[in-house]
């Protein structure tokens, strides 16, 4: 299991699959905007979108998980 | 007995002396070390050392306790590509590696011959800590373990000194990495502490394992303390003596070029470079195409990884190169960043490395955890490093530079020798959505119809950008030079090239007051 977390506070811009989607290392899953850039989050594991946690627009802090993803 | 049984004895006593001094502890410990994937310290040396030459001093150190050989440390001196260097490395077959009064010694003595030869000194460690038995022999006096952090600290800036950590090096011992230029670390074997698991747990009733602790992983990623990650020994001493082919022997080396080579195959960076200012890039492939092929030797490559920190070769010549990685946390500083980039710019300034900043940054963190992290503080350190370099800096602003990250990065102010802009390149206090927000706030919020008040904020931005237009920064001489990005490679040789007589001083101070 991986989780996939924000790596800073910002919003999420886009979410880039849905739950049950096969994802492989390195798939950008989430894109978070902070300081006005667009922050892409990658899956660190090949594996399957477990859930996906908040939406898009939601304001997030760092290290709050995002997404988990089944290896 | 005759003279030439007389001499036959003397000789039989050193070898056999010999023999059991270079053998070092006990089979048992030679046999842990095998299931530990470590090698016995002489073969460290071999394989460090040019044709696995060296001469040692103080092999018979405690000669006379039959299990205490070198007392746990070698001393010796060689050639790594044909430069001398000296080595102290600890023998953890012996007592761990612990110091006793001439393991100290024998460091401090290393210490100052390398210092009289004005050579690097590489730390090869793998100890247990002091020997707490023989404390009032080697803690507290003048040449004392004190005095090999004094010496680290005196010899800083003068000849590199290198760390390869092999083994645990705790408490007292694990100030010896952190007075090095650089630290190797061997994963899963390496490890530094102040107390171990065992004394957290009875001291301050925290459990965690040595890994947690102080494991070479955590100190690559997390606390910053180690430099480069490997797997094997065999790696960290082939990762040593690369890092040595960026550095003069001493500060008043000459610089050490290599061939140059062609920029690795790949994109150009007009391909590599998005017109959208907000949208990520992976700045490895923008370095790939400035430099000569296969030159790179990052530092902290996994420690705040939204700016690179690496050691490279443009026309063969060293150069520092410090770049924001928009790809990660969109290029941001952070405490870490400020960190990894001061001790970086240190390093390259003390050893006249050239600078090399591509700057592509937002800004440092804003928010209440950096702030009470002390950003302003950690920022200010890294703007007083990079400002008091004197070795020559080149900025090039590679995409934008807003705000203080500007300042970091080696802007105008700050008197690199040139400031380069691409084409594409944005030069501002922030952005056009965040300023165009923080100007119009009030009028925007007062547009009912949201059509319209899109048009307004697209309206001021564009003004906002027209403002900030790159040929305007030129025209009134803020940036020097605007170079295609397919010619920013010739054009960086070429100045590099001219910049090489380059001499400042700064004032006859003692030096200035550090802001953390």
């Amino acid at each position: 299991m991986q989780e996939v977390k924000a790596t800073m506070a910002g919003t999420i811009l886009q979410i880039e699959v849905k739950e049950g989607d096969a994802v492989t290392k390195g798939q950008v899953v989430v894109i978070l905007e902070s300081m006005k850039m667009e922050i892409p989050l990658e899956a660190e594991v090949d594996g399957t979108v477990n859930k996906i946690h908040g939406a898009e627009g939601d304001f997030v802090d760092e290290d709050e998980v995002l997404v988990t993803i089944q290896s | 007995m005759t003279n030439e049984s007389t001499k036959t004895a003397y000789n039989e006593k050193l070898q056999e002396i010999t023999a059991r001094v270079i053998k070092g502890g006990a089979e048992k410990y030679h046999k842990k070390l095998e299931q530990q994937a470590k090698l016995f310290v002489r073969e460290r040396l071999r394989l460090l050392f040019d044709e696995g030459n060296y001469v040692e001093d103080g092999k018979f150190a405690n000669c006379e306790t039959k299990d205490l050989p070198a007392d746990g440390v070698v001393t010796a001196t060689g050639k790594i590509d044909g430069q001398t260097v000296c080595v102290m490395a600890n023998d953890s077959t012996v007592k761990a590696g612990s110091w006793g009064a001439r393991t100290v010694e024998k460091i401090i003595r290393i210490q100052e011959t390398a210092e009289k030869l004005r050579v690097p000194l590489l730390y090869l460690v793998d100890s247990a800590g002091a020997r707490i038995t023989d404390q009032l022999d080697m803690f507290p006096n003048r040449r004392g373990a004190g005095r090999i952090f004094h010496n680290q600290v005196r010899l800083s800036g003068v000849i590199p000194q290198l760390c390869l950590l092999f083994g645990p090096s705790a408490a007292g011992g694990a100030y010896i990495p952190a007075f090095c230029d650089i630290v190797i670390m061997v994963e899963g074997n390496a490890s530094m502490y102040l107390g171990s698991p065992r004394m957290a747990e009875k001291v301050i009733g925290e459990k965690v394992t040595l890994e947690e602790m102080g494991g070479a992983r955590m100190h690559c990623t997390v606390s910053g303390c180690g430099d480069v990650l490997v797997d094997t020994e065999e790696q960290a001493i082939v990762e040593a003596r690369k890092y040595l082919s960026y550095f003069p022997g001493n500060f008043e080396g000459p610089a050490k070029f290599a061939e140059p080579r062609a920029v690795k195959e790949g994109r150009s960076l007009e391909e590599i470079i998005p017109e959208n200012q907000n949208a990520p890039f992976n700045m490895y492939e923008a370095i790939d195409q400035l430099v000569d092929d296969n030159s790179l030797f990052e530092i902290k490559k996994l420690f705040a990884p939204e700016v690179i920190t690496t050691l490279a070769r443009i026309d063969g010549r060293p150069v520092g190169v410090i770049a924001n990685q928009p790809k990660v946390k969109g290029g941001v500083l952070f405490v870490d960043s400020a960190d990894k980039v001061t001790k970086f710019i240190t390093l390259c300034d003390a050893f006249s490395i050239p600078l090399l900043f591509l700057a592509d940054v937002p800004g440092f963190m804003i928010g209440t955890k950096v702030e009470r992290q002390g950003i302003i503080r950690h920022g200010a350190k890294l703007i007083m490093a990079m400002s008091s370099a004197t070795v020559p800096k080149i900025s090039v602003v590679v995409r934008k530079a807003y705000g203080a990250g500007l300042y970091a990065m080696a802007g105008p102010a700050f008197e690199p020798d040139v400031c380069i802009a691409l084409p594409t390149a944005q030069i501002a206090v922030m952005g056009p959505e965040a300023a165009v927000n923080a100007v119009y706030s009030n009028k925007i919020e007062a547009i009912a119809d949201p059509k319209e008040r899109i048009a307004f904020i697209k309206d001021k931005q564009q003004e906002y950008k027209e403002e900030i237009d790159i040929y305007k920064m030129a025209s009134d001489l803020i940036i020097d030079e605007v170079v295609a990005p397919h010619n920013l490679r010739s054009v960086l040789a070429e100045r590099f090239g001219y910049y090489e007589t380059k001499k400042i001083m700064n004032s006859s101070r003692k030096h200035p007051v550090y802001p953390v």
